[in-house]
């Protein structure tokens, strides 16, 4: 009977083995990972060849060609020229930067006003809490995409008003995770314990807490990673994201979505895998994290 | 003879390794009787159970032979075993608040139980047997409580309709695994006496599965003891409390809290140490290194074979007669 | 349950009014509501607007002219196209709607399928291939997708064939004039399928974990005991079980529904709310913004609501209270 009572043996056996465990178990888990390792790999290959680019790239950056024209793939430009002659892959490789800074500098914003306000949210509850929570719940309640297309459009589109706007919505996501896991901590043993010897609330937060959310918010942070990006390209898509000089991948797509139907189509398709091979990374990576912390996936 | 297990095995991979939950388990058991299986959590007897069942999950390797009427269940498809589950073997589960499918009426379930096994029958027969059936088992007002959800009833109560459907085809055999532990004292009797009661009536044969020995003295003809994964003592229930051939057994009786002994200023026997991982097993008898009477050289070298010590009573012990008996200090 | 309706109701009033202030003050603070006027340089008419509005006013008292106004319908002209708010955001909603209502009821079966089939056979190839299809469905820029799906499904296959028409159209709902059942539906496979890839792989990935939570738990092992054949285990103890969490993170994604029907709609040129957004967005018409946020709002709550009711109806142990 395939499936059906196929999680009896963990229970039966699982208390009879070792749960979460140290750094280096974490360690090992995560480098063990089938998908995780490799994705990382790859991550850091396309950090170093987009920041790189300088050196790198094949071409310098926005080189025209214009005898040359729009060319396909050939051993000369990897995946060919657009319209003016460029060099596609230098091309990407710039963007690359604009768009993994963008994803980075949004994660790295809303994980940090999310960690904080959900850790307080969770740890001081009352009317601050309650609050806290009534004002992510808001954020709920209306298209991300649309709220963020009106304050990029609001405060001018620049990569650094669009890492804002990203981060002002993101930061919502972490906090309710985060709310919720220091909650539960909250009525775990050790807590109660260190309240007992008299520990001040700075020093639970700071000693017991904090280590201990760790897993949950490096998940999350690379779930804020790869929503970034895709919602990045998106706006850029609908002309409300990076704009010219300034070019992203989906600043790309938004010029390539022309080109359908045209025989240079092909500019299309490279922009986009670049996206879904970094997002893809990202997730494994995330994924991978979540399995070394938690291999018996009981709290993430 | 209604079952025969003869050195029945289960083994699961894990992370760790090979678990051997069991190794080498045989007994039988006669129609009518009422046979107690008695062991810690991890002791294997419920994997036991689940592999008399047929419902161990996929992972699990099942070697050795449990022959039901002679029949031989070990291999069997999962189809042919269907027919057996819940008509001819049948269980009652540890947890009914969780044993139960919390998004059907109680009626459901038991009808669910009548009808794979009798497909013709009408539904308003059907209905009628799964009133008589919360009759049976105690259950006031079935009329009415056939149409309520599990969480709308007490432990003890949502117990008796578990014991409701596993009664339901009237089986030959009946398990009953931990069926009071989840429960209250005071419920803990009215639903072992909802199962004697059954018993009485229906003439079934019934494995009781439990940690709790004094579960087991009020109601079992012969009783089984369990130790990680295999069997180290097996007696009728007197010979067993009275005769106690091996050391586990002994450190069980003398953990039970009794009336006869004064309570309160003496602490209740413990016995030393924790049941072995069944990813490693100790060589050798796998109670020795919690035992007060092992003998280096002898109960670490090989596993124990069944010793006959009296009339139908065994134990799985090299120092069967040797260690002192009395209370273990 | 009509008192848990009416409750809930009226819980949700406060959150939308306070959701419609910050909208509010949020669009006022950047978008300046006089833009249009000043092009045209009529003093006159700006002091009209500036009396009508109270924009000499703190925004509290603006908002609250706003208000009144708005619960009495009158929404205002839109400063684009120069005509009610009002009929612009109805027409708007039925596009929207069909396309909504098309790509919710095929990414619930599409997922619902998938999320069985992969929990059953657990590990096989079949449910690797499809994990693997939910990673990249969820890695993937939805407008980027639509647009491989207009090249592979209309462009190429009308140029490798020769055909006068793409086999599926990419452009609005109907061809002008065409009322046929057949050319409705070659309008919309492609929008609804590129509106429910990234549905249909999340909630495929949380119904598979819901499916193999409830293959594993204690009821489907006593079914099993009780003997009950495969296919009622699965369909009627373990489908049953997990369908209320499953309905639940389908009802709550209503927002993610409509953010991606903004871009749908932009590809494939349906004159829905989507691109109503787009167009005043473009335009700065603050009068549409506004209520279009509300309406939007006011459907997901809805939605909500609807995901609690239908928690409690297919799960007896929640009361609504």
């Amino acid at each position: 009977m395939s499936g059906v009572g196929q999680a009896v043996s963990g229970e039966l056996i699982g208390e009879q083995q070792s749960s979460t465990g140290s750094a280096v178990q974490i360690m090992r888990r995560f480098l063990r990972h089938r998908l995780a390792m490799p994705s990382l790999v790859v991550l850091v290959l396309l950090l170093v060849v987009c920041f790189g680019a300088a050196v790198i790239a094949p071409y310098p950056r926005g080189l025209q060609d214009l005898l040359l024209g729009p060319t396909g793939p050939s051993p000369e430009h990897w995946l060919g020229t657009d319209e003016i002659g460029r060099d596609y892959l230098s091309e990407i490789l710039y963007a690359g930067q604009v768009s993994l800074a963008i994803g980075l500098a949004v994660a790295v914003l809303s994980t940090l006003v999310g960690t904080a306000l959900g850790a307080i949210a969770g740890y001081v509850g009352g009317w601050i809490g309650e609050l806290l929570m009534r004002i992510t719940d808001l954020f709920l309640i209306v298209p991300a995409i649309a709220l963020i297309a009106i304050i990029v459009q609001g405060l001018g589109p620049s990569p650094v008003t669009i890492v804002l706007a990203l981060a002002a919505l993101g930061w919502t996501y972490i906090a309710r995770v985060v709310r919720g896991q220091v909650l539960s901590l909250r009525e775990r043993d050790f807590i109660d314990a260190a309240r007992g010897i008299g520990a001040s609330s700075v020093r639970i937060i700071a000693s017991h807490l904090l280590p201990n959310l760790v897993g949950i918010v490096v998940v999350a942070m690379s779930l804020s990673v790869a929503s970034a990006i895709i919602v990045e390209s998106t706006l850029s898509f609908l002309g409300f994201g990076v704009q010219p000089p300034d070019t992203s991948w989906g600043a790309m797509l938004s010029q390539a979505a022309g080109y359908v139907g045209t025989d240079r189509v092909y500019l299309l398709y490279f922009p986009g895998l670049f996206i879904l091979v970094t997002v893809l990374c990202v997730n494994f990576i995330g994924d991978g994290l979540r399995d070394a912390l938690d291999p018996q996936g009981k709290q993430l | 003879m209604l079952l025969e297990v003869e050195n029945l095995s289960i083994s699961f991979p894990t992370e760790s390794g090979i678990a051997r939950a069991v190794e080498g388990v045989s007994f039988r058991l006669l129609e009518g009787e009422t046979m107690g299986i008695v062991g810690e959590s991890g002791s294997g007897k419920s994997m036991t159970a689940m592999a008399i069942m047929g419902i161990l999950p996929r992972a699990a390797t099942v070697t050795g032979s449990i022959r039901f009427r002679g029949r031989e269940l070990v291999g069997l498809s999962d189809e042919e075993l269907r027919e057996v589950r819940g008509r001819d073997i049948a269980i009652v589960f540890q947890d009914a608040l969780t044993a139960l499918n919390p998004v059907m009426t109680v009626g459901e379930q038991l009808m669910e139980a009548v009808r794979v096994h009798r497909p013709g029958i009408t539904s308003a027969q059907l209905r009628a047997r799964a009133v008589e059936l919360l009759d049976l088992v105690g259950i006031p007002d079935p009329e009415r409580r056939i149409d309520r959800y599990p969480h709308e009833f007490s432990g003890g109560m949502r117990q008796r309709v578990m014991i409701g459907v596993s009664i339901a085809n009237e089986p030959d055999l009946l398990i009953a695994d931990e069926p009071t532990t989840a429960l209250d004292v005071t419920v803990q009797a009215q639903v072992l006496d909802v199962l004697r009661e059954v018993q009485q009536r229906t003439g079934t044969t019934v494995m009781l599965i439990t940690h709790d020995l004094g579960v087991i003295a009020g109601v079992a003809d012969r009783v089984i003891v369990m130790y990680a994964g295999g069997i180290v003592e097996a007696a009728d229930v007197d010979p067993l409390f009275y005769e106690t051939a091996h050391p586990y057994t002994a450190g069980l009786l003398a953990s039970l809290p009794r009336m006869d002994r004064r309570s309160g200023d003496e602490p209740l026997y413990q016995i030393p140490g924790q049941p072995p991982l069944s990813t490693a097993w100790p060589a050798g008898c796998r109670f020795f290194p919690r035992c007060a009477h092992a003998v280096a050289g002898r109960c670490d070298t090989v596993v124990p074979p069944p010793v006959t010590v009296g009339a139908d009573h065994t134990a799985n012990c090299v120092r069967v007669g040797e260690w002192p008996k009395g209370v273990p200090t | 349950m009509i008192t848990f309706v009416a409750r809930r109701a009226l819980y949700s009033l406060p959150v939308i009014l306070v959701a419609s202030f910050v909208l509010f003050w949020a669009v006022r603070s950047t978008f300046d509501p006089l833009a249009k006027l000043r092009q045209v340089n009529d003093p006159q008419a700006i002091q009209r607007a500036i009396e009508q509005m109270g924009l000499d006013r703190s925004i509290p008292e603006q908002y609250l002219i706003w208000l009144r106004s708005f619960v009495t319908g009158d929404w205002g002209v839109s400063s684009r196209t120069g005509t009610p708010v009002l009929p612009l955001i109805g027409e708007a909603l039925w596009p929207t709607l069909q396309v909504a209502f098309w790509g919710l009821v095929v990414a619930v079966v599409i997922a619902g399928a998938i999320s069985v089939f992969s929990a059953v056979r657990q590990y096989s190839i079949g449910d690797h291939i499809l994990t693997g299809a939910s990673y990249i469905g969820i890695a993937m820029p939805a407008f980027w997708f639509g647009l491989i799906l207009i090249q592979t499904f209309a462009v190429w296959p009308r140029e490798a064939f020769g055909l006068a028409e793409p086999p599926l159209f990419f452009i609005g709902l109907h061809s002008s004039g065409s009322s046929d059942p057949l050319d409705y539906l070659r309008h919309l496979v492609l929008p609804v399928s590129a509106l429910m890839i990234a549905l249909v792989a999340t909630w495929s990935r949380y119904g598979r974990a819901a499916m193999l939570d409830a293959l594993a738990s204690d009821y489907v092992r006593t079914a099993r005991a009780k003997g009950v054949p495969r296919r009622q285990i699965i369909w009627r103890h373990a489908a049953r079980n997990a369908l209320a969490p499953f309905v639940t993170v389908v009802a709550l994604d209503a927002a993610v529904l409509l953010g991606g029907l903004v871009v749908t709609e932009q590809i494939f040129a349906i004159p829905g709310m989507g691109r109503l957004f787009l167009q005043s967005l473009v335009a700065a018409d603050v009068y549409v913004l506004l209520p279009w946020m509300i309406v939007v709002a006011v459907a997901v709550v809805i939605c909500n609501l609807l995901a609690d009711l239908g928690y409690a109806l297919l799960d007896p142990r929640v009361r609504l209270r």
